[in-house]
């Protein structure tokens, strides 16, 4: 998944079987959120990928553009027939996305890694395809 | 205790607002704010920073440590020389459906600090300074 | 007003020996019962050490500068432990002031034939330590303050306890006024025991707010997007029908969230949630 970008200029997104796993270990700039958003629609499409499971258990700040990147992830995924989970947030980040005003309505959360495949697996099963109406 | 009287930052870059983010960071845990606290002023002046860049064309953010008494706080102050903004009052109201706009940078940041002051008006530049105090 | 030409951080540091034992003295005669002699000599070190290195720094007269933070730290321990012990403000400011009797006696003596530069030095002197003497007062109001405000969120943290109701289910009973502060300790409590226990839903029961209006409302939408943001969905009980009447009156969106009437029907409908059932194995008595 190289793209000619210098390392720590990228994001690795593993693939696992239908599943998609990123998980953000850096302090990332506007740029690589583009990034990132640009390389999992592409690997969306690529592998088929069912579901996304986006880890930012290491993030300590998650502002405005980052949770609107993950907003964005999160649609265009849904468009492409994935589905994604964001674990892993911590405390003091969800209570400034709280309090920025940013309440991520549209992303699935889960606690941990375990419990966002565990999610993304009964809303698989639960609808074969992901018509089912959103919570 | 604060590492030095006063740390100006410029901020040309989207790494700029990295080192921001890093040096509030560093700011906030040498002062003593809580963990919430210290997320929210780094988001904030992650905010603050992104509009300078990308609003203001480049600009400045200087953080100094305030006294009141024996309150601490921190103060980030985020100056640019660029458009400035015509109606600050509309830029304050969250329009982060309008794509185009200054989203919830503004406003967020308000919200996320003890204190904020702006001063802008149209081919005058920005000027923002917000607190937080522990 | 700088005084260039003062002296005084000199002859202090040059004197510090004598000037600090007849000062140390003078403090434990007039010294209140609660003081100890042992505590007193540290802090009256101290004192005399930071004060010269902040005089030689900063000469401008005002002790709010950077150079005196140490100083004022210094003075905020000082007046924290006095206000814990029970001695008045006065008493506490009395430390600072009685610095001036040590200081100007020596001062006589170095200026003993030049009465300008002695009144000179007198005035700088008596600037800086009536700022740090007033200082201290407002240390001691301060650290007072803070002992309630302390206190006063402990009792909040007491009144807003998270209950862990069955494995995967909180509950958050609350009792009295939601409020911006109370919203705060709320959130940071039920989020790190979401984080803890691993649960999936949390229980908000409302039975003892006793009005809902906007502000409240958006508080506990708050709370509700933040535990939703960790992976929780909450489900907000104890909603009276006045309640319900007003949140209708006012346009209240709670957004989607479930709601019931007690905790008891929002506990079964958790349970269901997280796959098991209540059931009565025994007949009705």
């Amino acid at each position: 998944m190289l793209d000619g970008k210098p390392p720590g200029e990228r994001i690795p997104i593993l693939k696992m079987g239908e599943f998609l796993l990123v998980t953000i270990q850096v302090e990332m700039h506007d740029r690589l959120v583009m990034t990132l958003q640009d390389e999992l629609t592409h690997q969306i499409v690529l592998h088929r990928a069912r579901g996304v499971l986006i880890d930012i258990s290491a993030l300590e700040i998650v502002d405005s553009f980052i949770g609107r990147a993950l907003g964005n992830i999160a649609n265009m995924a849904r468009i492409l027939d994935a589905e994604t989970v964001v674990v892993g947030m911590r405390p003091a980040v969800a209570i400034t996305l709280i309090e920025l005003g940013l309440r991520l309505e549209g992303v699935r959360t889960a606690l941990n890694a375990e419990k966002g495949m565990a999610l993304i697996r009964r809303r698989l099963g639960q609808t074969g395809d992901l018509d089912g109406p959103r919570a | 205790m604060a590492p030095a009287p006063d740390e100006t930052i410029g901020i040309h870059s989207d790494e700029d607002v990295v080192r921001v983010r890093q040096v509030t960071r560093q700011w906030s845990v040498a002062l003593g704010f809580s963990l919430v606290d210290q997320t929210k002023i780094v988001t904030a002046a992650s905010e603050l920073a992104r509009n300078t860049l990308i609003h203001g064309g480049g600009g400045t953010a200087r953080l100094d440590e305030l006294t009141d008494g024996s309150r601490r706080g921190l103060r980030l102050t985020f100056e640019d020389k660029g458009p400035g903004i015509a109606d600050v009052s509309q830029a304050l109201r969250d329009g982060y459906t309008s794509g185009s706009g200054l989203g919830l940078g503004l406003g967020g940041a308000r919200r996320l600090s003890s204190t904020f002051d702006i001063r802008s008006a149209p081919g005058r530049g920005t000027w923002v300074c917000i607190t937080r105090w522990k | 007003m700088v005084d260039r030409q003062s002296r005084l951080a000199a002859i202090v540091r040059q004197h510090e020996s004598p000037i600090l034992t007849d000062w140390i003295d003078l403090l434990a005669k007039s010294g209140g019962r609660t003081v100890d002699r042992a505590e007193v000599e540290h802090h009256a070190r101290a004192f005399v050490r930071l004060l010269v290195e902040a005089m030689e720094v900063d000469a401008t007269g005002k002790t709010d500068g950077r150079a005196w933070t140490k100083m004022r730290d210094l003075l905020a321990d000082i007046s924290a432990s006095r206000a814990r012990h029970g001695s008045t403000p006065s008493e506490t400011a009395s430390f600072v002031f009685s610095f001036k009797e040590p200081l100007f006696a020596r001062l006589q003596q170095e200026y003993r034939s030049d009465a300008e530069s002695l009144a000179r030095e007198l005035w700088t002197a008596t600037l800086l330590l009536d700022q740090l003497g007033l200082f201290t007062t407002e240390a001691f109001r301060k650290s007072r303050e803070d002992i309630i405000v302390r206190q006063q969120r402990e009792l909040l943290e007491l009144s807003t306890p998270v209950v862990s109701l069955w494995e995967g289910i909180l509950a958050v009973p609350l009792i009295g006024t939601l409020d911006s502060e109370r919203t705060q300790i709320v959130m940071e409590s039920l989020l790190q025991r979401i984080v803890d226990t691993g649960a999936s839903i949390a229980i908000v029961d409302i039975t003892g707010v006793p009005t809902v209006d906007t502000l409240v409302a958006q508080h506990l939408l708050k709370t509700v997007g933040a535990a939703r943001l960790m992976g929780a969905e909450c489900i907000i009980s104890g909603i009276r029908p006045q309640i319900a009447q007003t949140i209708v009156h006012l346009g209240v969106d709670l957004g989607g969230v479930a709601t019931k009437a007690t905790l008891a029907d929002a506990f079964v409908l958790a349970m269901g949630r997280v796959g098991a059932t209540v059931t009565r194995t025994a007949a009705r008595a």
